[in-house]
């Protein structure tokens, strides 16, 4: 039987169902039982689903005396229930309405959040790594030596025909 | 190449419309998908499992159900006194719609008489349609 602890259920329903079935609960020792809220997974599930409008079973099987005298009444025309019994019904039979299943959630105000974070603490490990990782910058890139360097190359004539000397005017001693 | 491509163009224009050239097999049209709908529905002694079956069926298809398979579908609710399951049944067609906002009162207005005949309250009229 596959025990489903509550936290399980909670990666299950967010949609990630192998992080709902990696067993972090493997042989538990007897010194760390603690009592959680399992679901028998080998069982029929209720869920709320905009895709799956009709669970497999009602949300509440266990119905007190005056719950099951609704149901009885729920057998005779409908039309003599009231709509407080109508909505007492439909809560016995489902948890969430449609509209509270689409409700926005004001998820993406944290997905947003953690990953400008995370951006900015990036941001922080960069600017650390410049000053402590970072070797000392090449004197190459130097604007004096890379002024000195161009005018070597000039001077060899790099690429005359189509490249970098052909762009160089010699006689006026300027770029074309 | 070309010759080739109007020969088969010239071939396709002549097929009869119950069966074109991209699948081999007969396409259903929407009387007889409708028409199968409603008979499984009207099933007399139809069971609770067998409604829910369905009714998740239908609703993963492609389409919002036509009033006539609705009409079927809450009779078969009105047997099993699942009036419940009912007012479901009109939140998933209205869900179904989407942003095609008309449909949903074209449905309930062609169910309007049997809503009326079997008791059916709307999530509007309950107040489940807000939060």
């Amino acid at each position: 039987m596959l025990r489903l602890t509550s936290s399980r259920l909670g990666s299950l329903l967010a949609g990630r169902p192998s992080a709902a079935l990696t067993s972090s609960s493997k042989g538990r020792p007897a010194s760390q039982q603690k009592v959680s809220d399992s679901v028998d997974m080998s069982r029929p599930t209720y869920y709320d689903r905009v895709d799956m409008p009709l669970p497999d079973k009602p949300y509440k099987d266990v119905l007190s005396d005056a719950e099951e005298k609704l149901k009885q009444k729920e057998k005779g025309p409908w039309s003599q229930l009231t709509n407080e019994e109508k909505v007492a019904l439909y809560r016995l039979k489902f948890s969430q309405s449609y509209a509270e299943m689409k409700a926005p959630t004001g998820e993406w105000k944290t997905v947003l959040g953690g990953m400008l974070f995370f951006l900015g603490f990036t941001g922080l490990v960069v600017w650390w790594q410049r000053i402590y990782v970072y070797p000392p910058r090449p004197r190459t890139l130097e604007d004096d030596w890379k002024a000195r360097q161009l005018q070597r190359m000039l001077d060899m004539r790099i690429n005359p025909v189509e490249g970098l000397s052909s762009k160089w005017d010699y006689d006026k001693g300027q770029w074309k | 190449m070309l010759f080739f491509a109007a020969i088969l163009s010239l071939f396709l224009f002549l097929t009869p419309l119950a069966s074109r050239c991209y699948s081999h097999g007969k396409v259903e049209t929407e009387e007889e998908f409708d028409s199968r709908w409603v008979t499984y529905f009207s099933k007399p002694d139809i069971d609770a499992w067998e409604l829910r079956k369905g009714m998740n069926t239908l609703i993963g298809y492609d389409l919002v159900p036509e009033p006539k398979i609705l009409d079927s579908a809450l009779r078969a609710c009105r047997r099993l006194n699942d009036l419940a399951s009912a007012i479901r049944i009109l939140e998933a067609v209205k869900d179904k719609a989407g942003s095609h906002k008309e449909i949903y009162p074209y449905v309930i207005q062609e169910l309007k008489p049997t809503l009326t005949e079997l008791g059916i309250s709307t999530p509007e009229e309950l107040g489940i349609d807000k939060l």
